[in-house]
């Protein structure tokens, strides 16, 4: 077992649950190695080398996982869990292995648990509509964060609205964490909740929710907790058994992955009681002209030929990110944080959204007198690439009545030179706006 | 930042400081709220036609990025005592301008000074910037109250 399990098991407060076991951040010369890993950052962009501070909307892919693609492709391109022929057993073999990594990398305790969308936004409408449709019943109600992305907002507000139930919110403090007396509050108050949908890092202001302890409030009364970790799976260690969590949901491109793979832990005794999503090939067990059983989880919800080719690439990138280490990534990534937020509060223009003490490395924030898609259009002029405009999260831009933000999200190859330059375009852009 | 002013110029940050006719027309005939829904940026046009369908007055309000504000504030001075028929013609001019189907010089006739946003045809995601106040317009002129860059 990690030290990081270990911590996260002994956990027994919201402080504790969120403190990390100190461990060795990335040398400068280690990060300039681990750069060189990545094709695409080697460019210029307008003249200028690229600097890519967008890791929130997707993450950049190393040489292995290109690599191993190129390979599946040129040798082995076969369908999975069909023929009987070399390429096939090779490709089987090669994609259940992914999925093995990914159960080992969230510590799940049974590569059965963990099911392979196309994203992370098909794995939530997945339990939304496969779950949600089983127990949310009219009068019944779903808890959702009030900084939800609108992939954990959307499906269950649709959901209430089919099953005739009510969607509660978990409101947002002033700093850009939820509101945790307000939460007790709705639980105490509402004994028809039947799902807590949350994100376990907010995309768009970053801010690290103790779900630890949300869950485990949740059990109390009996709620199923989804958690969205489309934010959180690449850059902390992630442990979904000391969690407890029901549901855990992944990107693939955002952990380095290629596009189109998405993954979902269920428990076990939940996913095996859900009925089918998508209904096909893969998905069976047997079928006649009449009647057809299912396949157990996790193919019960696979229907249909999956991204094979992406998913192995995956599995390529999930070792390239454990040769790093999570800890490791998870502690530089903190020092640029900290780092990028001491500058950008530097600069009198600069008003920082979000605020919250525990925080993954992503920074929303506002330009006085400038529109964030005008710092978007001039940054990129300077080779920077950043996020402007609501995030996906609409609720949160009203809820600090801005439209948009611009928004930093670092990654483990990401620099401090970087966060320089940018400084440095911010300052040009005050300047020009004056 | 010289690498900034095909787009940036001057005149835009002057108009986006200070756009001109930046205010609501209390008696305006003609008005409509334009969203561009893919960034949340909205303006509310607000005319004031005369009987002979001429643009007495012409005002806008609301929020944008520079671009769109700019846009829109030299919407407005150029289309005072203007006919509604020269309102729609300068309308499709400047569609054609910003999709490059149309050169800045042959624009330059029906658009004068406005041609001066053709640079945003280089950073196609901030064409719809542009053009919000002018769909706006258009829904306005033909008695639309809501419109969208979206159509």
């Amino acid at each position: 077992m990690s030290q990081s399990t270990l911590n996260r098991q002994t956990a027994s407060d919201d402080q504790s649950e969120e403190r990390m076991p100190v461990f060795q951040s990335l040398t400068a010369e280690r990060v300039q190695a681990i750069r060189g890993d990545f094709p695409v950052l080697a460019q210029q962009v307008n003249g200028k080398p690229l600097a890519y501070l967008d890791n929130a909307a997707t993450t950049q892919k190393p040489h292995v996982v290109i690599d191993k693609m190129y390979e599946y492709f040129s040798t082995q391109n076969g369908t999975v869990r069909r023929g009987v022929y070399h390429l096939s057993e090779i490709s089987t073999r090669e994609y259940d292995l992914a999925r093995a990594k990914f159960a080992k990398f969230i510590n799940a305790p049974s590569p059965k648990e963990i099911v392979i969308t196309k994203g992370a936004t098909e794995s939530v409408n997945l339990v939304a509509s496969s779950y949600g449709q089983q127990v949310v019943k009219s009068g019944d109600a779903v808890l959702v964060s009030g900084l939800e992305h609108h992939a954990n907002l959307v499906p269950w507000q649709q959901l209430c609205l089919m099953q005739n139930a009510t969607l509660l919110k978990i409101p947002v403090l002033d700093d850009g964490t939820l509101d945790q007396d307000a939460y007790d509050t709705l639980l105490n108050t509402h004994d028809n909740i039947k799902i807590l949908a949350v994100n376990h890092v907010s995309n768009a202001l970053g801010t690290i929710n103790p779900i630890h302890s949300m869950i485990a409030k949740a059990h109390e009364k009996g709620i199923v907790v989804v958690v969205d970790g489309a934010q959180s799976t690449p850059h902390m260690p992630v442990d979904v058994q000391a969690l407890d969590c029901d549901f855990y949901i992944s990107s693939g491109h955002k952990m380095y992955g290629p596009t189109g793979v998405g993954l979902l832990y269920g428990k076990m005794d939940l996913l095996d009681a859900m009925p089918p999503y998508q209904l096909g090939g893969d998905m069976i067990r047997t079928v006649s002209f009449e009647k057809t059983t299912f396949a157990p989880p996790p193919a019960r919800f696979e229907a249909g030929t999956p991204a094979i080719a992406e998913v192995i690439g995956l599995g390529s990138a999930i070792d390239y990110i454990e040769s790093i280490g999570v800890s490791t990534i998870d502690a530089y990534e903190k020092e640029l944080l900290h780092y990028a937020t001491e500058q950008l509060n530097a600069l009198p223009e600069v008003t920082i959204i979000g605020t919250a003490p525990e925080k993954a490395a992503i920074v929303s924030f506002k330009v006085e007198g400038v529109h964030p898609h005008d710092i978007g259009t001039l940054l990129d002029q300077e080779g920077i690439a950043l996020r402007a405009g609501h995030h996906c999260a609409q609720p949160v831009m009203d809820r600090f009545s801005v439209p948009a933000t611009a928004r930093i999200s670092l990654s483990f190859y990401n620099t401090t030179e970087e966060i320089d330059a940018l400084v440095v375009g911010i300052k040009k852009i005050v300047k020009l706006f004056k | 930042m010289s690498d900034y002013n095909e787009l940036y110029q001057q005149i835009i940050l002057e108009h986006n400081k200070k756009p001109h006719n930046f205010r609501i027309i209390e008696d305006a005939n003609a008005y409509s709220l334009g969203k561009n829904p893919l960034c949340g940026d909205q303006f509310a046009v607000y005319l004031k036609l005369n009987q002979d369908n001429v643009v007495e007055d012409i005002a806008f309000q609301g929020e944008g990025c520079a671009i769109s504000k700019a846009s829109a504030s030299l919407m407005t001075k150029a289309l005072k005592g203007k006919s509604k028929t020269e309102a729609a013609t300068m309308i499709s001019t400047f569609h054609q301008l910003l999709t490059g189907s149309l050169s800045e010089t042959s624009a330059k006739d029906v658009l004068g000074r406005l041609t001066i946003l053709s640079g945003v045809k280089q950073y196609p995601v901030r064409v719809k910037c542009a053009t919000l106040a002018w769909h706006t317009l258009s829904a306005a002129l033909a008695g639309q109250e809501e419109a969208t860059t979206e159509d």
